[in-house]
């Protein structure tokens, strides 16, 4: 093959990008390609990395040295001593920085010639006029909530008779030695909300069980956590990052076990039950920020074809038991309450049901995970959390049966959550009996 | 009573060491023990060619904490090395890129101590390689000399260290473990679902004694006794019945495993506030997997069938009580019991007194094969730490890289053949049966330029088919093979950072493995495509 490199400005620092980036290979789509227009229109993108984390140092590192000059960052964190395992870009005497600023100097330092921005914000605190100014949203994040609110704010910024609206969103997460990474083109491929039922919530154990029956070392530190904390107020607000807190947790926890003779109650565990905590290596950060910028060069460049364009749009990895990859198409959901346009089937046990036991329902179901829902139907208020005043006037609807609120089967209510502002749940009962 | 507990324990005590915290993430992982082993380890890079993928394989095995590593590489750090590698900067340029690499490495982890060559002792690969074993594992990154290789495994073989081959070309990548024989874990920390044998078919004296005594007047039980039976209880009892109208059978069959989940269904009280009984449900739902007549997990088999090739294997402790355990199952038909109850509806004390009744049954199943193992030549040695661990994960113990090594059956050049033919023909059929293409066209592509280290006349794709073509006559002329090489041409013998970081991460966690002796390593060749964006496992 005769083609021909068409170098950056920096041609001997980029040789090895440029050798692959501008010239195309037996796999690359013509139509997609233009060689010597690559490096010029990577060099003026501007991308927007979410997360500053395990996952988000390494992005930024793997963008920087995949020629993208104009990078932007956002995390609200501060730098944990946890984080010194896999958090590369942090010392010993950053603990307590913000992330990002720390994060964006250093890869500033090291790249000459890339330009990060950190933003040591909540992604909400940002508008859509933020948004539209990126070509690329590269996502390392450790919450569900954020990857849906983003998702849906990207989805919401479509519009089609502008192409620059469409920005494609690429995702990854990890969990001990297994993660994924995803691409999504929002309106056109499955989104983030059509695949939430692949991030299914752990279920929780009973209230009942904590309060009477605790079996395991994990239903004593709830009960310390849920239970005990609540009664007895050691300190005003418990603070998780606090090990006198902890400790006071573990104490509790460990007398209750004590008395029921439970084994395994530690330290460790009352913080990784308490704090919810995920394990993470730095091997599995790599793996998975390294599959995302991948996709970002390819979508960015056009030399390969990406994910999401329009086949496969979905990795999933596994290291544990060997290395398993599982490469596949996410269909679109056509009920997706964020890019679809039908309502969702919510099955009901019947007329029954109370409105409180219904609302509750869908923090636990996977497909819905909804903590703090309102609902409407056919127009009228069934319960609102916000204002206050309504909430009151709402509240006894509560407690009243499906029958009693005049909700039929096949009926659709309307729900909507804080955490996800701009987006309708809609959800049409269907009953059991 | 709480409170007395509580002040007899000092709450300082048990908080976390500094070192506990920095490391908290992955401890939950691999534990203090694998943390150990990592820390005693030390790991030899010979980075070769561009070179990134070997520092980024470092960079994900100083963080964790390996206790000591060096770097052999030739290479002066030039402009284009800036481009691709996060551990050198401008100030580095025309010097040492081995003292480069090892300096700014070393940064990432104040516990990790680093060493660089060549130095002004030891100058050459060879004269590093001179002194007594020393390296827990050697990591090498293509293209090589083919002289450097043979030095590499000539060490490997004479002081049996593990060897790593990794190769990272434009969108492609693949690594090799080379072990230095059969490679038992024990620690593979098998998914805790997986894990439960509750021996429901062939219980022992104690556990039916506390079912029957549970449940000798069941239907005079109250409503909450009767809803806090566990399930495990519920299904010894039925099957009681069962077996009695059935000639002392057990539900084998489907449909009779179906017919007994009714009988526990129809058995839940339905005249309660809830208008059902959790417990009855937890034991519906566990029929179908708690009644499988045990078989022999195949990775266990495949330690039992093992031939040993050398006698020294044979003495290790983990072949002693694999003797013994295969003593055991030959003896009884079942494995030591595990011993883990799984967490499910019942009182406190009840489900406790059963707990502690598999606990008891798997420290006495134990405890006879630890006699056993004490009875063997040389089985004083062994601790009774590794018979619990083993006897607690028997079903999924594990060997790699059976009848790979030096005392292999078949070359290797043979089994790369047997796998291609394999490869191919599954190819053929590939889009009916809806399964992912091969990724060996990327390994034999690859591998043709394995010592291809002159950067100044990159790889030409005729050359590369040429060299598949000695090695699997007929496979230059597939269509994928092609391509494969057209693209490794493209790359024209550089790396992409993010290839190389994906393959960096890859090494580290199987290099991870093989160090802690936890969870299983690939046997034996992953390879990377970067353009489907997925990896596949080969045994070549």
């Amino acid at each position: 093959m005769s083609s021909q490199v068409h170098p950056s400005s920096e041609p001997a620092r980029w040789r090895y990008l440029d050798q692959v980036r501008t010239r195309p290979g037996p796999f690359t789509n013509p139509d997609l390609f233009s060689g010597e227009q690559v490096a010029a229109a990577m060099e003026s993108m501007k991308i927007l990395v979410i997360g500053a984390g395990g996952l988000g140092c390494e992005i930024l590192k793997n963008l920087a040295l995949s020629g993208f000059k104009d990078i932007h960052v956002i995390d609200m964190d501060t730098i944990d001593i946890s984080n010194l395992n896999r958090q590369f870009l942090f010392r010993q005497d950053d603990v307590g920085k913000s992330k990002a600023e720390v994060a964006a100097r250093f890869v500033e330092r090291r790249v000459r010639g890339v330009k990060i921005t950190p933003h040591n914000k909540r992604i909400q605190d940002f508008d859509e006029d933020f948004y539209m100014q990126f070509q690329l949203v590269v996502c390392g994040l450790d919450s569900i909530e954020a990857r849906r609110w983003i998702n849906a704010t990207l989805v919401n910024m479509v519009d089609e008779d502008v192409e620059d609206s469409y920005k494609p969103l690429i995702d990854g997460g990890t969990e001990g030695f297994k993660g994924q990474a995803r691409v999504i083109i929002p309106t056109v491929t499955s989104c983030i909300e059509c695949q939430l039922d692949m991030h299914a919530p752990r279920a929780a154990v009973p209230l009942c069980t904590l309060a009477s029956i605790p079996r395991q070392p994990e239903h004593c530190i709830e009960w310390a956590h849920v239970i005990a904390w609540d009664q007895e107020k050691p300190f005003p607000a418990l603070d998780k990052d606090d090990p006198e807190h902890i400790s006071w947790l573990y104490q509790k926890a460990l007398a209750r076990a004590q008395e029921f003779n439970i084994q395994g109650v530690t330290y460790s565990l009352t913080q990784g039950v308490v704090k919810n905590i995920i394990p993470a290596i730095a091997a599995t950060n790599s793996v998975i920020a390294a599959a995302c910028c991948n996709e970002a060069l390819k979508i960015a460049s056009g030399c390969a074809p990406a994910l999401g364009l329009p086949d496969n749009n979905y990795m999933m990895y596994s290291g544990n038991d060997a290395i398993y990859t599982y490469t596949f198409r996410h269909e679109r959901k056509e009920d997706c309450p964020v890019c679809g346009n039908r309502p969702r089937e919510l099955p009901v046990s019947g007329p029954q049901q109370t409105l409180r036991d219904l609302l509750d329902s869908l923090a636990d179901r996977p497909e819905a995970q909804l903590k703090q829902p309102s609902a409407r139907a056919a127009g009228k208020t069934l319960y609102m959390r916000v204002p206050e005043s309504l909430e009151k006037q709402t509240r006894p609807n509560l407690e009243k049966t499906l029958a009693e609120l005049g909700l039929e089967d096949g009926q659709e209510i309307a729900v909507s959550d804080p955490a996800f502002a701009t987006v309708v749940f809609r959800f049409t009962l269907r009953f059991k009996q | 009573m709480t409170e007395i507990i509580m002040s007899q324990t000092p709450p300082i005590l048990h908080a976390p060491s500094e070192k506990e915290r920095k490391y908290d993430r992955q401890l939950r992982l691999w534990a203090a023990s694998g943390q150990s082993a990592l820390e005693s380890a030390n790991i030899l890079l010979v980075n070769s060619g561009v070179g990134a993928v070997g520092a980024e394989t470092l960079k994900n095995l100083v963080l964790p904490g390996i206790g000591r590593f060096a770097i052999y590489d030739e290479a002066v750090v030039q402009e284009a090395d800036l481009g691709i590698n996060f551990f050198l900067d401008e100030s580095w340029l025309g010097r040492s890129r081995s003292q480069g690499l090892t300096e700014l490495i070393s940064e990432l982890n104040p516990d990790v101590q680093g060493t660089w060559y060549p130095s002004e002792n030891v100058k050459t690969l060879e004269s590093l390689l001179v002194d007594d074993s020393q390296f827990t594992i050697i990591l090498y990154t293509l293209p090589i000399r083919q002289g450097q290789l043979a030095q590499l495994e000539a060490y490997g073989q004479r002081h049996k260290t593990p060897l790593v081959a990794i190769h990272s070309a434009g969108f492609y990548s693949y690594f090799q473990l080379n072990l230095p024989g059969a490679f038992p874990i024990v620690d593979t920390h098998p998914d805790e679902t997986a894990t439960t044998d509750l021996r429901l078919l062939s219980p022992w004296p104690e556990l039916v004694a506390f079912a029957e005594e549970l449940t000798k007047d069941i239907d005079n039980l109250d409503n909450f006794e009767h809803g806090h039976l566990p399930y495990v209880v519920i299904l010894l009892h039925y099957l009681g019945q069962w077996k009695a109208s059935h000639n002392g059978n057990p539900p084998s069959t489907y449909k009779e495993k179906s017919e007994f989940r009714k009988l526990i269904q129809a058995a839940a009280r339905t005249d309660n506030a809830e208008g059902g009984e959790e417990n009855f449900d937890e034991a519906a739902a566990a029929v179908l997997k708690t009644l499988a007549t045990p078989s022999l997990p195949s990775g266990l088999k495949e330690v039992f069938d093992h031939e040993h090739t050398s006698p020294a294997e044979q003495r290790s402790g983990f072949w002693l009580i694999a003797d013994a355990v295969k003593q055991f199952y030959e003896k009884h038909g079942c494995l030591p019991l595990p011993g883990k109850l799984p967490d499910m509806k019942a009182q406190s004390k009840v489900y406790v007194q059963l707990q502690n009744i598999y606990k008891a049954k798997a420290r006495k199943d134990a405890a006879e094969i630890l006699e056993a193992v004490r009875a063997m030549p040389g089985g004083d040695r062994v601790d009774a730490s590794e018979v619990e661990l083993f006897c607690k994960n028997a079903a999924f113990v594990k060997l790699v890289n059976a009848t790979g090594g030096p005392h292999a059956k078949t070359s290797p050049a043979s089994r790369l053949k047997a796998v291609a033919e394999q490869e191919f023909s599954n190819d053929e059929s590939a889009s009916l049966t809806l399964s992912p293409l091969s990724l060996l066209p990327i390994y034999l592509a690859l591998q043709a330029t394995s010592h291809h280290v002159d950067s100044a006349t990159p790889p030409r794709a005729d050359n590369i088919l040429a060299a598949i073509a000695e090695r699997v006559p007929g496979a230059e002329r597939n269509e994928r093979v092609i391509q494969a090489a057209q693209e490794v041409v493209r790359a024209a013998g550089g790396e992409l950072h993010n290839v190389a970081a994906l393959t960096g991460g890859l090494v580290a966690q199987e290099t991870i493995k093989i160090v802690t002796k936890q969870y299983i390593p690939i046997d034996n060749t992953c390879v990377y495509d970067g353009i489907a964006g997925r990896c596949q496992v080969l045994r070549l």
